[in-house]
C-alpha cells in the first residue's frame, strides 16, 4: 500500500500505517473473524434452530422493546435537558451540565446495584410505588430504568451543540411574524435538531441493546419475562455451547450494524443539506 | 400584529422556563444523583469499621490492582494506536481508508458480551489456536491477558474518534510547510501537530480510562471469575452482591464512585480549558 497525492510528502506513513494495520488486524479483524468461523461450523439449520427457539425469541423481544422504550424516554428528557442547558441560565446549571456524563464514568455494575437498591420494594423510590402494587425492580420497568440511565448522555450531547449553534435570527423572524412559542419551536427549531435527535436516539438504542452490566442486577432474569439477549449469550457461553452463543450474537450484531448504517445515512443527509445552504 | 409574549404579564413568560428547569432538575436528581447517594449510604450503613474491612480485604486489593493494570494497558495501547490511526487517516490518502475508519468504530457497535465472546472463540479451548497456546503454556482466556485484551478492545475507538476530527479540521498545510523547511517526523509531530490535539487527546484518554475501569460485560465473559486472580473491581462487586454481602458490595462500589467523580471532574476541567483556549485563538 502506498500513500497517494500531494499529502505523501509528510513523513511517517510506513510506520503509522504499519502500526494501525497490525493493531486493527490483531485486535479487531481476527477476533471478529472467529465469529464467522464459528457460525460456519454451526451451519444454517443450527443457526435457525437456535434463534427461533422460544426462549431466545422472548429474549430478543425483551431486549428490543426495553431498549426502544429507553431510547424514546431519552429523546424526550435528553431534548429537554439540552434545551434547558443551552437556553436558560440558572443556579446549578454547570453542575447539571457536568453530571450528564456520569453514566459513562460510573461502572455499569455499580449503576446496576445502585438502581436495584433504589427501585426494589424496600428502596427509596421502589417503596413509594410498592403500596400501589407497582413493581419496578425485577420487572421490565426496571430494565427500562437501567437502560435509560446508561444512555442519558447520548441525546443530550448530540442535540446540545446543534442548539448552541442555531442561528437565532430565524426564531426572531418567526416571533416578529406573530408565531407562538410552540409554533416557533415545532416549525423552526425542531426541524433543525431532528438529525441530531435521530442520531442520539440511534446511538442510545444501539448501546441499550447490547447493555449487560447494569441490567442483570435489576432485571431478575426470569426466562421469557426479564431475560435480555446479552444474558442469553452469557449463559450459553458459561455452558460452553459456543455455537448457540454465536448464533444469538449474530442477530444482535446484525441489528447493531443496521442501526449504525441508519445513523450514517441520517448524518450524510444532514450534512448534505448543510452543504447546499 | 403585536407579539403575545410582550403584552402578557411577566409571571406568565417565566412559567415555562421554570417548569422546564424544574423537570430537568428533578430528572437529574432522581436519575443521576440518587444512585450515587444510595451507594454511599449503603456503603456506610453498617459503620466505618465494616466499610474499612470490605475495602482493605485482600481480594478487593487484588481486584483493584488488576483493574488499574487493565486500565493502564488500555490507555497506553489505545493512545499509541489512536494517534497512529488518526495520523494515517488524516495525513494521507490511500485505498481502503473508509474500511479502516469503519473497522475502528466496530467495538462501539458491539455488545460488551459479544466483545468478550470473540476472545473466547479466538483463544478458548475450542479454537484452532488453543493447541498451539497450550503447547507453549500460554493462558489467555480465564487469565489476566484475556481481561486486558477485552478491556483494550472495548476502548479502541475512544482516542482515534476524538483526535481524527480535530486533525481533519486543521488540514495538512502546517505539516507540509514544516517538511519543506526540513523537519523530520518527530519534530513535526511534537512541534506542529501535538499542540493542536493535546486537549482532544487528554479528553479522550480520560473517557477511555473511565470505560476501561468500569468495563463489566466483556471482562465478565473472559474472566472465569477466579477470585484473587482474574477479578477486577466491578467483578468483585458482582461476586459480593451475589453472596448477599450487600454492605461490602456497596463499600467496594464507593471506591468506583470516587473514581467516577474524579474522572467527571477531570473531564469538565479539560473541556473548560479547551474552550477557553479555543476562544482565545479565534478572537
Amino acid at each position: 500500500m502506498r500513500a497517494r497525492g500531494k499529502k505523501a510528502i509528510i513523513p511517517g506513513f510506513g510506520c503509522s500505517m504499519g502500526l494501525t494495520v497490525a493493531f486493527v488486524s490483531l485486535l479487531i479483524l481476527i477476533p471478529m473473524a472467529s465469529i464467522v468461523l464459528e457460525a460456519t461450523r454451526l451451519g444454517l439449520s443450527g443457526f435457525v434452530r437456535t434463534v427461533t427457539d422460544a426462549r431466545v425469541l422472548a429474549g430478543y423481544r425483551v431486549s428490543f422493546t426495553c431498549a426502544f422504550a429507553a431510547a424514546l424516554l431519552n429523546c424526550f428528557f435528553g431534548l429537554l435537558l439540552a434545551w434547558v442547558l443551552v437556553r436558560y441560565r440558572f443556579p446549578g446549571r454547570r453542575l447539571m451540565d457536568g453530571l450528564i456524563e456520569l453514566p459513562f464514568a460510573l461502572p455499569t455494575a455499580v449503576a446496576g446495584i445502585a438502581l436495584t437498591a433504589l427501585y426494589s420494594d424496600k428502596g427509596w423510590i421502589g417503596s413509594l410505588f410498592a403500596p400501589a402494587g407497582i413493581k419496578i425492580a425485577y420487572a421490565q420497568a426496571g430494565i427500562i430504568i437501567a437502560l435509560t440511565f446508561v444512555t442519558i448522555p447520548f441525546v443530550v450531547r448530540t442535540v446540545q451543540p446543534v442548539l448552541e449553534q442555531l442561528d437565532k435570527s430565524y426564531e426572531e423572524a418567526g416571533r416578529i411574524l406573530g408565531a407562538s412559542k410552540t409554533r416557533i419551536f415545532f416549525r423552526i427549531v425542531f426541524p433543525e435538531i431532528t438529525p441530531a435527535l435521530l442520531t442520539g436516539f440511534g446511538l442510545a438504542f444501539a448501546r441499550a441493546l447490547g447493555e449487560y452490566g447494569s441490567v442483570v442486577f435489576i432485571a431478575g432474569n426470569m426466562p421469557f419475562k426479564t431475560e435480555i439477549a446479552p444474558l442469553l449469550i452469557m449463559s450459553k457461553l458459561e455452558g460452553f455451547s459456543y455455537g448457540e452463543a454465536t448464533a444469538v450474537a449474530l442477530v444482535m450484531l446484525a441489528a447493531s450494524f443496521v442501526i449504525m448504517f441508519c445513523i450514517n445515512r441520517v448524518q450524510a443527509h444532514a450534512s448534505g443539506f448543510a452543504g447546499e445552504l | 400584529m403585536s407579539g403575545k409574549g410582550k403584552n402578557a404579564p411577566r409571571g406568565a413568560s417565566l412559567w415555562v422556563p421554570r417548569l422546564f428547569i424544574g423537570i430537568s432538575a428533578l430528572f437529574a436528581a432522581v436519575m443521576l444523583i440518587l444512585p450515587l447517594a444510595v451507594v454511599l449510604t449503603e456503603a456506610f450503613s453498617s459503620g466505618l469499621q465494616v466499610f474499612l474491612r470490605a475495602v482493605s480485604d485482600i481480594y478487593a486489593r487484588k481486584a483493584l490492582f488488576l483493574t488499574l493494570e487493565a486500565t493502564a494497558a488500555s490507555v497506553f495501547l489505545n493512545t499509541v494506536f489512536g494517534l497512529a490511526a488518526a495520523w494515517v487517516v488524516t495525513r494521507y490518502s490511500f485505498a481502503g481508508k473508509g474500511v479502516l475508519t469503519t473497522l475502528i468504530d466496530i467495538p462501539f457497535a458491539v455488545s460488551p458480551v459479544i466483545a468478550g465472546m470473540i476472545f473466547i472463540l479466538t483463544f478458548g479451548r475450542l479454537s484452532w489456536l488453543h493447541p498451539v497456546l497450550e503447547e507453549h503454556g500460554i493462558r489467555i482466556v480465564f487469565a489476566t491477558p484475556g481481561i486486558i485484551l477485552a478491556t483494550v478492545f472495548v476502548t479502541i475507538p475512544f482516542v482515534a474518534r476524538e483526535v481524527i476530527p480535530v486533525l481533519e479540521a486543521r488540514g495538512t498545510d502546517e505539516e507540509q510547510a514544516a517538511v519543506l523547511m526540513g523537519a523530520g517526523f518527530f519534530t513535526i509531530f511534537r512541534r506542529v501537530t501535538f499542540p493542536h490535539i493535546r486537549w482532544a487527546l487528554l479528553y479522550s484518554v480520560i473517557l477511555c480510562a473511565a470505560r476501561a475501569m468500569g468495563e463489566f460485560g466483556a471482562v465478565s465473559v473472559v474472566s472465569g471469575h477466579l477470585r484473587g486472580k482474574t477479578n477486577t473491581l466491578p467483578l468483585h462487586v458482582e461476586i459480593l452482591y451475589s453472596e448477599y454481602q450487600f454492605t461490602a458490595a456497596f463499600a467496594v462500589s464507593s471506591l468506583l464512585v470516587a473514581g467516577a467523580v474524579i474522572i467527571l471532574t477531570a473531564r469538565n476541567i479539560v473541556e473548560f480549558a479547551a474552550r477557553k483556549e479555543d476562544s482565545l485563538n479565534v478572537h
